[in-house]
């Protein structure tokens, strides 16, 4: 048992190795899932650009999102704290890719633990949303700020980005069980982790790109 | 045991907190109301740094081999492509979207 498990980790390095990107099948396959998922989301944005620029009005996010605060509006308050959250969940996640590397399992399991319920509380803050914009009226089809496509773009955009967020923390739980359970250290390589991390990072990134072109223009 | 990418965690520390400065500087852009073609260039380098940052260092891509690099972000051009191909055509079909009164 030891032995085939030892020559599954040898085999892996020689792959590394051998690879002309130097780096593990694993790997090279999560980034070109994070190519091709980029794109998706890049024709996602590109067809929203054009609808918008095409339509020539367009709601005013800053009032849509505004927050009513001790009887004041606070533009784009609940936005600001879900990018405040993700960013903080993409800073637990990076701790827990080098935790990992140096074998640090209650650490990883804590950082892993930490990017989960902050990736949870982004998912809370979009329900959240919704459940306000769906109760003011806005449909895909029909909203009560500005042109329909403003309602289609808002539940096509983020809800694509929510759904990734979610599939994000459902993988990370089996990660962080993976690393509780010790399958990790059988299989003697610890880049599961990292490359996890990958996909997190890679949803904080799309996230940087729909703050900036859907709330904030 | 050495595998994979080693980030010094100072580095990793150091990026959190450009992208919380990062965050806050394009909300603020937003707030202060910056006049039409300047609010967009800012707002996009904004994010341009911020993504370049991710990839970079959380992503480890600046850790890797030349050709992973490449191969990461050859693609993404046609992005740029796609956006300027299909913005300014954007205008051409101008208003030809029904749009009911809200």
């Amino acid at each position: 048992m030891a032995t085939a498990e030892l020559s599954l980790q040898q085999e892996f390095q020689e792959y590394t190795l051998r690879s002309p990107f130097k780096a593990s099948w694993q790997k090279v396959m999560m980034w070109v899932f994070i190519v091709v998922d980029a794109l998706t989301f890049g024709s996602l944005l590109v067809s929203y650009g054009f609808t918008r620029v095409s339509i020539g009005t367009w709601a005013n996010p800053a009032e849509v999102f505004a927050l009513h605060i001790g009887g004041k509006e606070i533009p784009l308050l609940l936005i600001a704290i879900m990018t405040f959250i993700l960013v903080s969940s993409s800073g637990t996640m990076a701790l827990a890719v080098a935790n990992a590397y140096e074998r640090k399992k209650k650490q990883t399991i804590l950082f892993l633990t930490l990017t989960m319920l902050l990736g949870l509380s982004f998912v809370g803050c979009q329900v959240y949303e919704w459940t306000h914009l769906i109760e003011q009226g806005t449909r895909p089809w029909w909203n009560p700020y500005g042109p329909p496509q403003f309602g289609a773009y808002f539940f096509t955009l983020t809800g694509f980005h929510g759904m990734h967020v979610l599939s994000g923390v459902i993988y990370l739980a089996i990660v962080a069980r993976m690393v509780a359970n010790g399958t990790l250290d059988r299989r003697g390589s610890y880049q599961l982790v990292e490359i996890a991390g990958l996909y997190w990072h890679f949803v904080d990134l799309i996230w940087v790109f729909i703050f900036t072109m859907f709330y904030l223009f | 045991m050495a595998e994979g990418t080693h980030v010094p965690i100072r580095k990793y520390l150091t990026v959190w907190l450009w992208l919380f400065i990062l965050s806050a500087l394009a909300y603020f852009i937003d707030v202060v109301h910056v006049p039409a073609p300047w609010k967009a260039i800012l707002l996009v380098i904004v994010a341009l740094m911020k993504a370049g940052m991710i990839m970079a260092v959380f992503m480890h891509l600046g850790y890797e081999r030349l050709s992973l690099i490449y191969a990461v972000i050859a693609p993404l051009v046609f992005l740029l492509v796609m956006t300027i191909a299909f913005l300014p055509e954007g205008t051409a079909i101008f208003g030809s979207h029904s749009i009911a009164a809200p």
